[in-house]
C-alpha cells in the first residue's frame, strides 16, 4: 500500500443505474498515490456519482471500486478514515463559526487533543482564515465557505481527497487562491480527485479524465489529451458568426469548425495553406474578418472535438 | 463511541441555541397549548346565556326564573315576550336556552295542580347540551320538590324509598382542566418530540450536510442517539412546565408519584423519539416531515381518547386505537395524576410502550444508514 506505484484509486466497470438511466456506466479508473486527478466534464456527465461511489456513500450497480486498497461497499468504513470529501454544495453547519466547525469535524476524527490545536491552526492559516475564525459559516463569502470545506476535509489528515466541483460559483480569484492550495496539497503527496466543468482547470491536474454521458472518453496528461486533436488551429472573429461557420466548414483542408462566443475556432489539416482561402472565401460572401491568427489547442477545445467525434461515431 | 455521540450532541445544542425562533416555540407551545385547554377548551358549562319567556308575571314564576339564576348554569340575559323573540335569539346564537313559563302556571301552582313549564336548549354542541339539560332537570327537581314539600308539609327526603348517593371519584368537583393537563403533558411528550427531532434530522439532509457526515467513521447509532439528547432534555422541560403550571397556577392535583411520572414519561419519550426519526427516515426535507407529523397527529389525539372517550368509539376505531403509543401515554400519565395508581394497575400500558419503543427504534435505526439512494 505504501508502494509508490500503486494504486490508490482503481474501478472495474463501475456502474450506477437510476431507474433506467446509467449515470455512470461502465466506468475504468486507475488512479496511481499523489496525483491530481482531475474529472472533467459537462453537467450530468457522471461526475457526481462517481465521487459518491468512491466516496463509499453510494453502493453502485454493478462492478467495483477500490480506494486505498479497500472495497467501496464491503469495507466502507475503512475508507472513510483514510479520505476526504468535499461535496459540491456547501455542506457544512452555517449556524456554526469557522472554529466551531473544525472541531467539530476533528471530534468525530476524534483527532487527539493535542495535535488538534495546532492542526487547526495551522489548517486556518493554510486556508487564509484565520481572522474569520469566529465568523459563522454561513457569513463567508463563497469562496471562502469553499476554504473552509477544504480545511474541514483535511482535518484528519486522509491520503486521498476527492473534490466534488469545488470552483464551481466561486469568483476567478478565489478560483485561482483554491487550487494554488490543492497544487500545494499535492505537492505535499495527498493524492487529489478533482471534478470540475472547468475545462481549464484540467491545465492544473497531472492527468485528466474527460468524462461524457457516464464513462470516460479519454484520460491522459493533459499535454497528449491537446495533442489528440486533428490538425491545427484557427481562430476568427467574423462579424456574421452563423453564416462563415456554414461556409467554412464545407471548404476543403476544413476538419472541424467550433463557435466560441463571438470566435470561430476553425481545425485546418494545414495552417499556413487554409488561412488564405478561409480569408479570401469569406471576403468573397461578404463578411468581414478580424483577427484571424494560428492558435494552440486548449483543453476546451479539444475536448469538444473528442466528444464530437464520438458522438457522431454512435 | 461515547465521544462521538456527545460531540453530536453539543453541536444539535449549539443549533438550538442559535435559533432563537425555534427555541422560543420549543418552551412557548406547551404554555399556548396549556392556556388554551385549561381555559378555552373547557367542556365545564357555567353562565350560560338564557332568555325568559314569562308568560305568567306571577311571584311564583319569578320564583322559578331566579331558582334557574341561583344554580349558577345559568345567565338570565333578557325576557321575550313571545316564542318567536326566542326563537331569534336562540337562532342568532344570543342564547344558548329559553325558558317558557306559560300563563296561569302560579295559578296551578297555587292550586296544587301539575304545572308545566318548557326548557329549550341550543343542541348543535351535544356536549353543551348535555350538560344544560342535565341541569335544568335538577333545577327542576329541586324546584318540584320544593312545592311538594310547602303543599304537604313533609320533606320529601323523608319519604324517599330509594336515594342515589353518586360519589365521583379522582375529580370530584369535575373540573375538565384536571383531566385536560394530564392530557396535554402527554401531548408534549408524543406531538412535540416526534417533531423537534424528525425535523432535527431531516434538516442535515435537506442542508446536505449529512452527506458529510457520511463520509466520516461516525455509527449510525452515534449521529442518532447524540442528535436526539437535546430533545429528551427539551421535552422533559417541557412536561416540567406544563406540570409545574398546572399544579401551581390551575390547581390540578398529583394524586400519585411524581418519580413514577417522570420514569414513565422517560419511557414513554423512547416511542416519540422512534417515531420522530422514523419520519426523518423516510422524508426529504422539513416540509415533508412536518406534513407527516400533522398527517400521524390529529388520528393520534382523537384515537387515543384525548377528546373523547374510547369506549365510545365503533369497535374498528377502538381496535385501531390500541395501535396509538398516545393512547397508553395518555392512561399512564392521566392514572398517576388523577388516580394516583401504580405500577401495578399501569401494568398493560407500561408493558406497551416499551414494547413500542423497542419496536420503533429498531426499526428506526436500521432504516438509517450510511448510503444514498
Amino acid at each position: 500500500m505504501n508502494n509508490e506505484q500503486q494504486c490508490v484509486i482503481e474501478t472495474h466497470n463501475l456502474v450506477k443505474r437510476f431507474k433506467k438511466v446509467a449515470a455512470v456506466d461502465g466506468l475504468d479508473l486507475s488512479i496511481r498515490r499523489g496525483e491530481i486527478f482531475g474529472l472533467l466534464g459537462p453537467d450530468g456527465a457522471g461526475k457526481t456519482t462517481t465521487i459518491r461511489m468512491l466516496c463509499a456513500i453510494m453502493d453502485p450497480s454493478e462492478g467495483h471500486a477500490q480506494v486505498a486498497g479497500f472495497d467501496t461497499v464491503k469495507e466502507a468504513e475503512e475508507i472513510k478514515k483514510r479520505i476526504g470529501y468535499m461535496a459540491q454544495q456547501f455542506s457544512l453547519y452555517g449556524d456554526l463559526t469557522v472554529l466551531e466547525n473544525l472541531t467539530f469535524f476533528a471530534d468525530i476524527f476524534q483527532v487527539g487533543r493535542q495535535e488538534r490545536e495546532e492542526r487547526i491552526a495551522r489548517l486556518l492559516k493554510f486556508a487564509r482564515l484565520t481572522e474569520f475564525q469566529k465568523r459563522r459559516a454561513a457569513h463567508l463569502s463563497g469562496g471562502m465557505q469553499k476554504k473552509l470545506a477544504l480545511a474541514c476535509t483535511l482535518i484528519h489528515q486522509p491520503e486521498v481527497i476527492f473534490l466534488d466541483e469545488p470552483t464551481t460559483g466561486v469568483d476567478p480569484v478565489s478560483r485561482r487562491e483554491f487550487w494554488d492550495i490543492l497544487t500545494e496539497l499535492h505537492l505535499q503527496g495527498v493524492t487529489l480527485f478533482v471534478s470540475t466543468p472547468y475545462m481549464d482547470e484540467a491545465e492544473r491536474c497531472s492527468r485528466a479524465g474527460l468524462m461524457f454521458e457516464g464513462n470516460i472518453v479519454v484520460c491522459d496528461t493533459p499535454e497528449r489529451i491537446k495533442g489528440l486533436v486533428e490538425g491545427e488551429l484557427l481562430e476568427l472573429r467574423p462579424d456574421r458568426l452563423r453564416e462563415a461557420s456554414r461556409v467554412i466548414e464545407n471548404l476543403p483542408g476544413v476538419l472541424e469548425v467550433q463557435t466560441y462566443g463571438d470566435l470561430l475556432h476553425v481545425f485546418v489539416d494545414g495552417a499556413a495553406r487554409c488561412a488564405p482561402i478561409i480569408q479570401d472565401t469569406l471576403s468573397g460572401a461578404g463578411i468581414v474578418v478580424r483577427g484571424l491568427r494560428q492558435t494552440r489547442p486548449r483543453m476546451e477545445e479539444a475536448f469538444i472535438s473528442l466528444i464530437r467525434k464520438r458522438t457522431e461515431a454512435g | 463511541m461515547i465521544g462521538r455521540t456527545l460531540t453530536i450532541a453539543r453541536k444539535e445544542l449549539l443549533h438550538i441555541v442559535r435559533d432563537r425562533r425555534t427555541l422560543a416555540v420549543m418552551f412557548l407551545i406547551p404554555i399556548v397549548q396549556l392556556v388554551l385547554l385549561g381555559y378555552a377548551a373547557t367542556t365545564d358549562v357555567e353562565h350560560l346565556r338564557t332568555a325568559v319567556l314569562d308568560g305568567d308575571h306571577t311571584p311564583r314564576s319569578r320564583e322559578l326564573v331566579e331558582a334557574y339564576r341561583a344554580s349558577n348554569y345559568f345567565d338570565i340575559v333578557g325576557y321575550v315576550e313571545d316564542e318567536e323573540a326566542l326563537a331569534r335569539l336562540v337562532d342568532g346564537g344570543q342564547v344558548r336556552a329559553g325558558l317558557i313559563i306559560p300563563a296561569g302556571y302560579g295559578a296551578d301552582v297555587a292550586a296544587g295542580r301539575k304545572a308545566d313549564v318548557a326548557f329549550v336548549i341550543d343542541g348543535s354542541d351535544p356536549n353543551v347540551a348535555n350538560t344544560v339539560y342535565a341541569a335544568s332537570q335538577q333545577v327542576e327537581q329541586a324546584q318540584s320538590m320544593q312545592l311538594i314539600k310547602q303543599r304537604l308539609g313533609v320533606s320529601l327526603e323523608e319519604m324517599t324509598a330509594l336515594e342515589v348517593h353518586p360519589r365521583v371519584w379522582y375529580n370530584p368537583a369535575m373540573k375538565s382542566v384536571n383531566f385536560m393537563i394530564p392530557g396535554l403533558i402527554a401531548m408534549v411528550l408524543f406531538t412535540l418530540t416526534v417533531m423537534l427531532t424528525s425535523l432535527a434530522i431531516v434538516r442535515e439532509r435537506e442542508q446536505g450536510t449529512i452527506e458529510q457526515l457520511m463520509v466520516t467513521p461516525i455509527r449510525p447509532i452515534e449521529l442518532i442517539v447524540g442528535k436526539v439528547i437535546p430533545y429528551v432534555f427539551v421535552a422533559f422541560f417541557d412536561v416540567l412546565e406544563v406540570l409545574a403550571l398546572g399544579v401551581f397556577w390551575f390547581g390540578v392535583p398529583i394524586h400519585g408519584s411524581l418519580s413514577l411520572l417522570l420514569l414513565l414519561a422517560a419511557l414513554s419519550l423512547m416511542t416519540s423519539l422512534g417515531v420522530g426519526i422514523f419520519v426523518s427516515s423516510v422524508t426529504n426535507t422539513q416540509q415533508e416531515a412536518m406534513l407527516m407529523v400533522w398527517m400521524m397527529l390529529l388520528p393520534s389525539i382523537f384515537l387515543a381518547g384525548f377528546f373523547f372517550p374510547i369506549e365510545a368509539m365503533p369497535d374498528f376505531l377502538r381496535a385501531i386505537s390500541y395501535l396509538i403509543p398516545l393512547r397508553y401515554m395518555l392512561d399512564v400519565i392521566r392514572g398517576i395524576m388523577l388516580k394516583g395508581v401504580g405500577l401495578k394497575v399501569l401494568a398493560e400500558q407500561v408493558v406497551a410502550l416499551a414494547v413500542f419503543g423497542a419496536v420503533i427504534m429498531a426499526f428506526a435505526a436500521t432504516r438509517f444508514r450510511k448510503r444514498l439512494e
